[in-house]
């Protein structure tokens, strides 16, 4: 039986606490009376994963089995979760290889011959194939690819098709393929409580025409918490849309859900509460943070993005979308949620290595912005754990460093556009249309592995609602030049940051620690 | 006797300074290098006299230090002007000063600017060069024939004397009066401006052609106000090194000013096309600006040739110093123009112009003979120190 979450008072008796900065972490010591949030314990992962799955497609909810869904001369198309989840990425054979080669057995098995795979990677770059291949296991790869296995195009119009527009006046424009096929098969894993369910095929087939209506200031400035569904504008756009799907073409969703089993063994004192860490645990925590910092930051790099998660899957549903959400949902808070009594006058938040748009790739500020100021701020149900203009101190060094392949648009916008305004709506205003059309940007998207050009500038807005609540941002470690171009502020220690937000409150203010990774999901009373 | 600072031939000199500034280190002492190293000697010699009847004496009230000076002293400038001036000379070519005789249409006592170029009129040649007889003599082919030395102006004459003296010779055709309202400092701007105009008269520039100045020291800053007020050019886009750079050229008519280190990268966002990245080298753009002018005198000329689009123009302004990769020119077909001093209506346009508001302020650093090392150090960092314009005033002590 795993432990619930739980929220810890900071006294003498605490040790010093973990804190995630970038690739690397320290142990802090919070000033005494300071909370700090802890997710429940690792639930533990199913056994026997192949026949749950076999049983969830076998007994969907909502809808028919999947083997009654499926016959010959039918165009069927499995669409799954890019590499932006899970994060770290999991050990192989990753779920979705596992569910795929299953749900390809079916389809054989039926005399389904036109059978497509593709990625739901939206505006996010290509997949690699060696990142295909590893997703998808290498029977499917060598099956599949390249013709038949591909990463979604949102600027192939050839290959988009509008399936309608919600009452909003939302256009709903996807994979042509997708849209046209009898049946799609959706394979997910969801991470957070913001993923999945109608976000799937709506999101990860859509194109800036049809992303554009939830990807805006307004409805991030109005989802409280975007990984609060009810309470989000962004999943109030995302059920619209998936209104229309469901109205014009059959979905099959398959959600699984993992554990918050996040760090591999070497480094478990990464999963575990401080107090309970072994003699063992210490001297790794001491090897590691050691040779970590012996390293330079490449190698330090490329050795973190070569960690994967021994991730258990807590669950595997089936069916239709909304029905299979509910459940994928009850999952996930499960295993994240934890009670907190009121907001405090500080967050605290260390930012580890890892973003969704950074898999293999470099954090650049940006990113550091989106994940903090998005992410983890929004790590929440109820209220933000800091009250309104209250200050966030996130830990993190915010290096000016960025991956040019990857990231191009990143590097214009941060240089461009941040050097004139840090408004989210002045952004959106002037620079959203021109970084979403920009041909280079575009053609690199399309050619190369490069994030859409407008990519940015959602990673900008995914901060607004933070932007809006808080009364100050401070990075603790972070690049002086490079937080303030961002309009935050830097400090060297913790100490410091604290003299910093006095100004806003005061000398003894009340402190929150949302202790992640692994992820921790604040529910705030 | 005339107090004058002289350029005099010495090989030793010259190669030092050039050997020392060629270094990156050297880069950024370059005016220390240049005051100390360079062949230039402050000292009295003779009032030059004039050379014909239609010469007249002018004494200087303010002469600016140009690029080309700079150039000069630390032995960046190309040794292909060596033929064409003559030692010792005086240099100093930006000049506002008294004219102290009388000349055809030109009272003694005006205060007047000097074009410095000297040409067949001014050299008594009959019958001028074709240049001259077009009217265009920044082009003559006699400029090392005549009633003076060799010199392609004054200020690279050893007849004439040059505006870093107490008292210049030159021609009736080299002066223009000042108008009075127009002071002492704007009116040394005239000249560089005169210049700028030249600049952006020598190519067609269709109507809301997209332009890039690269480079906003005096002459990036002056080009972008002659753009604006002779042409009509469309976006006009600076690459500028310094904030006060940023906000002048703003001042002058830019369109946007994008910083030295990421100019293509810049440019490409506003006037779109592809970004390409060589294994060496810096990027260059498929697409870029209809047209370029390099106006840091050198350094800007490789980044000018790779953000001009395909078939564009890219116009010398300054004296070019430094050496770069032609590839572009070639693979992009590019026009290569170059913009030397100043021919035609040039001169009065400038006069006219000089009363616009940006020019206020340029000149900001104005030192005496005496301390001519301080002058030359402050000119060569004057993007660094928040300068436009450094000049000396020959008769202040």
């Amino acid at each position: 039986m795993s432990r619930p979450g739980f929220v810890l008072e900071v006294d003498e008796r605490t040790p010093a606490l973990l804190v995630h900065e970038g690739e690397g972490f320290r142990l802090e010591k919070l000033p005494l009376g300071s909370r700090v949030i802890y997710p429940p314990e690792s639930l533990p992962g199913l056994t026997d994963l192949q026949a749950r799955i076999r049983h969830a497609l076998r007994h969907p909810v909502g809808c028919e089995p999947l083997p009654e869904l499926l016959r010959p001369g039918m165009k069927l198309t499995i669409v799954f979760d890019d590499l932006s989840i899970p994060l770290p990425p999991m050990r192989t054979p990753d779920i979705r290889q596992r569910v795929i080669e299953e749900v390809l057995e079916l389809a054989a098995a039926a005399g389904v011959d036109d059978v497509e795979l593709i990625a739901g990677n939206a505006l996010h770059r290509r997949m690699t194939p060696a990142e295909l291949k590893r997703t998808v296991g290498e029977r499917v790869f060598r099956s599949f690819f390249p013709d038949h296995l591909r990463n979604h195009d949102a600027e192939d119009r050839a290959n988009l098709v509008e399936v309608g527009t919600t009452k909003h006046g939302e256009v709903v424009e996807i994979n042509r393929r997708a849209a046209e096929s009898d049946l799609i098969v959706y394979v997910n894993v969801t991470l957070t409580a913001m993923s999945g369910g109608p976000k799937s095929v709506s999101v990860g087939l859509a194109s800036y025409r049809s992303l554009k209506h939830h990807h805006n200031v307004h409805t991030l400035r109005h989802s409280r918490s975007f990984n609060d569904p009810p309470n989000s504008a962004m999943h109030h756009s995302y059920h619209r849309m998936a209104g229309v799907l469901d109205a014009h073409m059959k979905i099959f969703q398959i959600e699984t859900t993992v554990n918050n089993d996040t760090f591999p063994s070497y480094v478990s004192f990464l999963n575990k509460r401080e107090w309970e860490w072994t003699l063992r645990d210490q001297a790794a925590y001491l090897a590691v943070k050691r040779g970590n910092e012996m390293v330079p930051p490449a190698k330090r790099r490329r050795f973190w993005h070569r960690t994967v998660a021994p991730y258990g899957i807590t669950s595997v549903t089936a069916g239709a979308p909304a029905e299979v959400h509910e459940i994928t949902m009850r999952h996930v808070l499960r295993q994240q949620l934890t009670e907190v009594d009121g907001p405090a006058d500080i967050g605290v938040f260390g930012l580890p290595y890892i973003c969704p748009y950074n898999v293999n790739s470099i954090m650049n500020p940006i990113l550091v912005m989106s994940l903090g100021l998005g992410y983890f701020f929004n790590l929440y149900r109820g209220q933000p754990i800091v009250r309104p203009g209250g200050v966030a101190i996130y830990y993190h060094p915010v290096r000016n460093e960025f991956h040019p392949v990857h990231h191009p648009s990143y590097i214009d916008f941060f240089e461009e556009v941040l050097a004139e305004t840090t408004d989210p709506v002045a952004i959106e205003t002037k620079y959203e249309e021109q970084f979403a059309t920009d041909p280079w940007y575009v053609h690199l998207y399309r050619n190369s592995y490069a994030y859409h050009g407008v990519h940015p500038l959602y990673m900008w807005y995914w901060g607004a609602h933070a932007l809006e609540h808080l009364g100050d941002v401070i990075f603790v470690g972070g690049d002086r030049r490079t937080t303030s171009l961002m309009g935050f502020r830097s400090a060297s220690t913790l100490d410091d940051a604290l003299e910093i937000a006095r100004d806003r409150v005061g000398s003894s203010p009340s402190i929150t620690y949302l202790h992640a990774p692994p992820l921790t999901m604040a529910d705030v009373r | 006797m005339n107090l004058t600072l002289e350029y005099h031939r010495s090989p030793v000199r010259y190669l030092a300074g050039r050997t020392a500034t060629g270094t990156r280190l050297g880069t950024r002492a370059a005016g220390m290098l240049a005051a100390n190293l360079s062949p230039l000697r402050l000292l009295n010699r003779p009032d030059p006299r004039p050379p014909g009847p239609d010469w007249g004496r002018v004494r200087p009230l303010l002469s600016g230090i140009c690029g080309s000076d700079l150039g000069l002293l630390t032995g960046r400038n190309s040794p292909y002007l060596s033929a064409v001036v003559s030692m010792p000379f005086t240099p100093g070519h930006e000049v506002v000063g008294e004219l102290l005789d009388d000349l055809p249409g030109l009272a003694k006592g005006s205060r007047v600017v000097l074009d410095p170029v000297l040409g067949c009129a001014a050299r008594g040649v009959d019958p001028p060069c074709a240049g001259c007889a077009s009217g265009d003599r920044q082009r003559c082919d006699h400029i090392t024939a005549g009633a003076v030395s060799a010199g392609l102006q004054t200020g690279y004459c050893a007849d004439t004397g040059g505006g870093w003296s107490r008292m210049l010779v030159a021609h009736f055709s080299q002066l223009h009066q000042v108008p009075d309202d127009l002071d002492d400092p704007a009116a040394v701007m005239v000249e560089p401006l005169a210049c700028a105009i030249h600049t952006v008269r020598r190519v067609e520039i269709p109507e809301n052609a997209s332009v890039l100045v690269v480079g906003a020291g005096t002459v990036g800053l002056l080009t972008v106000l002659a753009l604006r007020a002779h042409t009509k050019a469309g976006p006009v886009y600076v690459v500028a090194r310094y904030p006060h750079q940023r906000e002048r050229a703003l001042a002058a008519g830019a369109t946007e000013v994008v910083s030295s280190d990421r100019a293509a990268r810049a440019l490409r966002r506003a006037t779109g096309g592809f970004l390409a990245t060589p294994d060496r080298g810096a990027e260059y753009l498929l697409g870029g600006a209809d047209v370029v002018f390099e106006c840091t005198g050198g350094s800007g000329l490789d980044a000018a040739l790779r953000v001009a689009r395909a078939g564009g123009t890219v116009v010398l302004s300054g004296m070019p110093n430094r050496s770069a990769d032609l590839t572009p020119a070639w693979f992009r077909e590019l026009h290569l123009v170059g913009a030397y001093a100043t021919g035609g209506r040039d001169f009065p346009d400038a006069l006219a112009l000089a009363h616009a508001p940006p020019l206020s302020g340029y000149v900001d650093a104005i030192y005496p003979l005496s301390r001519w090392r301080d002058a030359i150090g402050h000119a060569s960092a004057a993007g660094r120190l928040g300068t436009v314009k450094v000049a000396f005033a020959p008769h202040r002590d």
